[in-house]
C-alpha cells in the first residue's frame, strides 16, 4: 500500500471519529490545530486504524503520532 | 457480537422510553467503557444516561455524600476494581502481609456496598476479578498464599460468597470473559500503558453487553421459553426418515454432542425456563424418542408444550406463546435449519432467533455465550415451572391458529430447476429414494444402478427437482420417475421429496412440471397411487388437492387439459 491510499484512509478514519462535517483534514491536521483531537478520540482514532489496517502500533506510536503525518508514517512501518 | 465503533457511534443516538441512569466508578480509565455501554443498550432500544467519575476517585466519590455520583441520583452504579490496578498494589507490599490480600480488599469492597446503600438508592453492579498470572512459582503458585493468582482467585471466591449474603449487589462476570475470548484479547498493553485502560476496545463490546444484559433483565425483558425444533436440533439425523434406531444420541460421536447439549437444557428447565417444542413432524412420530429412547436426556415430562404438525413454524410459535401466555420477547428460537430460523424472525420479528453454527458440535458453547437468560433474581422454589405450564396447555389446547405466510413465501424469491437424471446425480436421487419416508407417495426404492437403467430407460420420464432462494441453495431435494403405460397413460411411479421444501410451494411447482412433461411427451392421461405407510400420513391427500379423481382406493387419475397450473412462489430458472 502507498503513502497516498494510507493517508486517505486515515483521513477517512479521522472524519469517521471527529464526525464533523465542516472539519477538512490534511496530513498537516494535528492534536494542535484540531480541537476534536483530544486524548480521547485519539484513541478511538487508533483503535480504528488497528483494525483498519490489521496492525498493532507500539506504544511510543501512539503517544508520539500527534498528527496525520506522523500516524501514516507509523503505519507504514507496519506494512 | 458488535464492534467498538459500532458502539461508539450508537453511543450518541437520541431514543425515546423511560430513562435509566447509571454511574460508572473504576481504579482505571473507564471512558470507552462508559460510550461501549451507552452504545449497547440504546441499540437494545434502552434509553441510558451514564455518567463516568474520573479515574480513580472511588473513595472520594462514595465517602462523601454531596458528590456528583450521589447527586446524579443513579439507578445502578458499577464498582470496577481492575485487576491490573490490584496487581500493582500487591507487588508494593511488603511480603509478610501478602497473604492478607484477598481479605483486605474484600473488605474494602464491603465497605463500598455499605457507602452506597447509605447514601443512595442505587443498585450495585459488581464487576468480578479477572486473572493475572505472573508465574512467580511457576504453576506452584497455585498453592502457595504469598502470590498474586493465589490471592485473586480467593478474592474472587470471597466475592461470590459476600454477593451471595448481599441482594442488592449484581455480578458483572469479566473473568467469564476473559476465559471466553482470552487475555490476549482481552487486554491491550499499549492502551493500558497510554491511558490506563485495562481492557482493549476489541473487548469492550463484550463487557458492555454484560452490563446491559442485567440493565435489560432488571426492566422485566428476561427469556422465559426456548423453543426447540428436534431433528438435527435435539437429536442427529430424522427421526421420521432415519427412525428410531438411527438418530444421532447417546455417547458416541455426534450423539454425544447432541445429548450434552440436551443435558444443557434439562438445566434450564430446573432453572425455570420452560421447555416447548415446535417440530415439522407427525406428532405420535416426533415423540417416540422422547419415549423409547433410552439415550433421550429430555423425556416428554420435561417439554410444556409440544407441537409438532406440517403447519409453518410461525403460527406453532403463537400457539406455544398464547398456551403460555408469555410476551413473544420472551421465547429464543433454536432451530438448525435457516428457513424456519428466517420464516419466524420476518413473522414474529419479537423472537429471539439465533444464527445456529453449521456444526451441531457447537451449539452448546454458541448458545451458551449468547447469554439470553440472565435474571437477577433467583429462588430455588419456584424455580421449576414446567408442570403448571403442561397442565395450562392441556386446559387451553385449542384450534390451531392459522396465518397468512403468502407474503414471507413471495418474500424469498424462490428459484426452482426441473432436469432430467444424469450421471453425477445418481447416487444422490438413489440415496433419496432410499431415505425418505414421509414425502413419498409410494416408498419404492432404488439403488444406484436401478437409477442409471431408469435414466436410460426410454419409457421413463426421470426427473429431478433443486430449490434455491435468497437464503441459500437447498439443492436436489425432489425426484420424479413417470412410466409409460400405454400410449396416451403415463403413472407416476415415484414422488419424493425432501421436508426441508414442504408447505413452502414446491409441491405445487413439481406438479406443474409433471403435467408440463406428461403433455410435452405425448400423453394425455397422468395417474398415479398413494401407498400408505405408517410414516406417509403427510401425503394422503396431496393428489386429490391437486384435482387427480381418485378412481379406486388411493389411485388417482387426471387429464392434462384439465389440469388447472398451481405454482406462485416459484419462478422456473431456464
Amino acid at each position: 500500500m502507498d503513502r497516498q491510499t494510507v493517508s486517505e484512509q486515515v483521513i477517512e478514519i479521522c472524519n469517521d471519529v471527529f464526525d464533523n462535517d465542516d472539519l477538512v483534514l490534511t496530513e498537516d491536521s494535528s492534536m494542535s490545530n484540531v480541537e476534536e483531537w483530544d486524548s480521547l478520540t485519539h484513541l478511538s482514532i487508533i483503535n480504528d486504524i488497528e483494525d483498519n489496517f490489521n496492525i498493532s502500533l507500539t506504544l511510543e506510536e501512539i503517544s508520539n503520532s500527534k498528527s496525520l503525518k506522523q500516524l501514516v508514517s507509523a503505519i507504514l512501518n507496519h506494512l | 457480537m458488535y464492534t467498538f465503533k459500532e458502539l461508539r457511534k450508537a453511543s450518541n443516538v437520541q431514543i425515546e422510553g423511560k430513562k435509566m441512569k447509571l454511574a460508572v466508578l473504576g481504579n482505571c480509565s473507564t471512558q470507552f467503557l462508559r460510550i461501549a455501554i451507552l452504545g449497547n443498550a440504546k441499540l437494545q432500544g434502552i434509553n441510558l444516561d451514564v455518567f463516568d467519575a474520573d479515574y480513580n476517585q472511588i473513595d472520594a466519590q462514595l465517602l462523601n455524600n454531596q458528590s456528583e455520583v450521589y447527586a446524579f441520583n443513579p439507578d445502578n452504579i458499577i464498582l470496577w476494581l481492575a485487576t491490573d490496578k490490584l496487581y500493582e498494589e500487591f507487588l508494593d507490599m511488603p511480603i509478610e502481609q501478602k497473604t492478607e490480600f484477598a481479605d483486605l480488599y474484600i473488605e474494602k469492597i464491603q465497605r463500598y456496598w455499605q457507602l452506597i446503600n447509605k447514601n443512595s438508592e442505587s443498585k450495585i453492579l459488581q464487576m468480578n476479578f479477572t486473572e493475572i498470572d505472573d508465574k512467580a512459582l511457576g504453576q506452584y503458585s497455585a498453592k502457595i498464599e504469598y502470590t498474586f493468582i493465589y490471592q485473586i482467585r480467593k478474592l474472587n471466591w470471597l466475592l461470590q460468597q459476600a454477593m451471595n449474603q448481599n441482594s442488592n449487589v449484581y455480578p458483572v462476570d469479566i473473568l467469564s470473559i476473559q476465559t471466553q475470548i482470552g487475555q490476549s484479547n482481552l487486554y491491550s498493553s499499549s492502551f493500558y500503558y497510554n491511558a490506563k485502560m485495562t481492557v482493549s476496545p476489541s473487548a469492550l463490546p463484550y463487557i458492555s453487553k454484560a452490563v446491559t444484559d442485567i440493565l435489560k433483565s432488571m426492566s422485566g425483558k428476561i427469556k422465559k421459553c426456548i423453543v426447540l425444533d428436534l431433528d438435527n436440533t435435539l437429536w442427529g439425523g430424522v427421526i421420521g426418515d432415519d427412525g428410531l434406531n438411527n438418530i444421532e444420541i447417546g455417547e458416541l460421536g455426534r450423539g454425544h454432542a447432541f445429548s450434552n447439549f440436551q443435558r444443557w437444557l434439562k438445566q434450564l428447565k430446573q432453572m425455570g425456563i420452560i421447555l416447548a417444542v415446535c417440530s415439522k413432524n407427525n406428532e405420535d412420530i416426533a415423540k417416540e424418542p422422547f419415549e423409547k429412547h433410552e439415550d433421550m436426556i429430555l423425556k416428554l415430562d420435561d417439554i410444556s408444550v409440544f407441537i409438532a404438525n406440517w403447519q409453518d413454524k410461525a403460527s406453532n410459535i403463537k400457539e406455544i406463546q398464547q398456551n403460555l401466555n408469555i410476551g413473544m420477547d420472551s421465547i429464543v428460537f433454536v432451530d438448525d435449519n435457516p428457513f424456519e430460523r428466517n420464516l419466524v424472525k420476518q413473522m414474529i420479528p419479537e423472537v429471539e432467533v439465533p444464527e445456529m453454527p453449521e456444526d451441531p458440535a457447537d451449539y452448546l458453547n454458541f448458545l451458551q455465550n449468547c447469554n439470553y437468560f440472565d435474571v437477577v433474581s433467583f429462588s430455588i422454589k419456584d424455580a421449576d415451572r414446567t408442570k403448571q405450564y403442561k397442565a395450562e396447555f392441556q386446559r387451553k389446547k385449542s384450534e390451531q391458529s392459522f396465518m397468512s405466510i403468502d407474503e414471507y413465501l413471495k418474500d424469498l424469491q424462490m428459484i426452482g430447476s426441473v432436469s432430467f437424471f444424469e450421471e453425477s446425480k445418481y447416487s444422490r436421487i438413489a440415496q433419496l429414494t432410499q431415505r425418505s419416508n414421509q414425502f413419498n407417495f409410494r416408498t419404492i426404492r432404488y439403488t444406484e444402478d436401478e437409477i442409471r437403467k431408469i435414466s436410460e430407460d426410454k419409457n421413463c420420464i426421470p426427473l429431478y427437482f433443486t430449490l434455491k432462494d435468497r437464503f441459500g441453495d437447498h439443492g436436489l431435494v425432489c425426484v420424479v420417475i413417470m412410466k409409460k403405460e400405454d400410449d396416451k397413460t403415463v403413472f407416476i411411479d415415484t414422488w419424493l421429496m425432501s421436508c426441508r421444501v414442504l408447505k413452502r410451494g414446491m409441491e405445487e411447482f413439481v406438479v406443474d412440471n409433471i403435467i408440463k412433461m406428461a403433455k410435452e411427451k405425448g400423453f394425455s392421461t397422468v395417474k398415479a397411487e398413494y401407498i400408505p405407510t405408517n410414516k406417509n400420513m403427510l401425503v394422503k391427500d396431496v393428489y386429490k388437492k391437486f384435482g387427480f379423481k381418485e378412481y379406486e382406493k388411493n389411485k388417482y387419475i387426471i387429464n392434462t387439459d384439465n389440469y388447472i397450473s398451481k405454482n406462485v412462489f416459484i419462478k422456473e430458472e431456464i
